[in-house]
């Protein structure tokens, strides 16, 4: 057992942990702190990957943007008297035994596809150079297409989600 | 025992299927986005194993990053249309909601 596997195994009860706190807890907030840990999990073991400017744009993105982004819903759509915000459930045993019957038809397949691992290809030292060359040779139009796409959806939700009162000439202030 | 490919494959595997019973199973459409993204982080782990273990190389955490920028787009999105359903019914539970209009 090596630190590599050590390090692994904490990672990956971290985010699993985590993640049965965030889709099994009543309490909407304990679910989006626990969603806090998985990303930071997933983090971890993308950089036991050797994937060092994913793990980064992941703790940016994903825990200062996406998940300060949810938070907000949270607190936005509740009659907010207290932190003690409830949700309820509904179909859990059936989902459950899809689930399970899911995750280990998954597992399954993955014992007993005849994987051909690439027979220890040599680490690189970091991935932001390579990333940044693909980006700007193979997958140029992808990367232009992904860069529209996300700013014509942040403007387009910004537009969405004011209230339509403010945009009146008449209620403006005079 | 060493840690290689099939383990990250199984983490992934887990993580889809919390994700996805998140979101059969809960009621409020914010828990529901959350389940979403436990499904898009674990596509993302499939991307980067197969990159680091596979043939996949670069190309795999190449795929990872329009991932994260589509999810962001998405979440973005799905809470604008959250809010606004908000105001119109004033409840964001999904079985609640059965009309596109009132």
């Amino acid at each position: 057992m090596t630190l590599f596997d050590i390090i692994f195994f904490f990672f990956a009860l971290v985010t699993i942990g985590s993640a049965v706190v965030v889709v099994t807890s009543r309490n909407v907030i304990y679910s989006a702190f626990s969603l806090l840990f998985t990303f930071f999990g997933v983090a971890g073991i993308y950089v036991l990957l050797n994937a060092d400017f994913l793990a980064v744009a992941q703790l940016l993105i994903y825990v200062g943007g996406i998940l300060v982004l949810l938070l907000f819903g949270v607190l936005l759509t509740n009659k907010v008297v207290d932190v003690d915000i409830k949700t309820g459930t509904f179909q859990i045993f059936p989902a459950a035994v899809l689930t399970a019957f899911l995750g280990g038809a998954l597992c399954g397949i993955y014992l007993i596809t005849d994987w051909k691992e690439v027979a220890q290809i040599p680490d690189v030292q970091t991935t932001a150079t390579g990333l940044g060359e693909l980006f700007m040779t193979s997958y140029l139009l992808p990367f232009e297409i992904v860069s529209v796409v996300l700013l014509v959806a942040l403007v387009g939700a910004a537009m969405f989600a004011r209230k339509e009162k403010s945009m009146a000439p008449s209620s403006r202030p005079e | 025992m060493h840690v290689g490919l099939i383990h990250f494959l199984f983490v992934s595997a887990i993580l889809f299927s919390l994700g996805l019973f998140g979101v059969i199973t809960r009621k409020n459409a914010i828990l529901v986005l959350m389940g979403i993204e436990l499904i898009l982080n674990s596509a993302n782990i499939n991307f980067i194993a197969f990159a680091r273990y596979g043939g996949l190389r670069m190309d795999g955490q190449a795929i990872a990053v329009f991932v994260i920028v589509l999810a962001a787009a998405e979440a973005a999105i799905a809470l604008a249309i959250v809010l606004n359903i908000y105001h119109q019914f004033h409840t964001v539970n999904v079985d609640e909601i059965s009309k596109m209009k009132e």
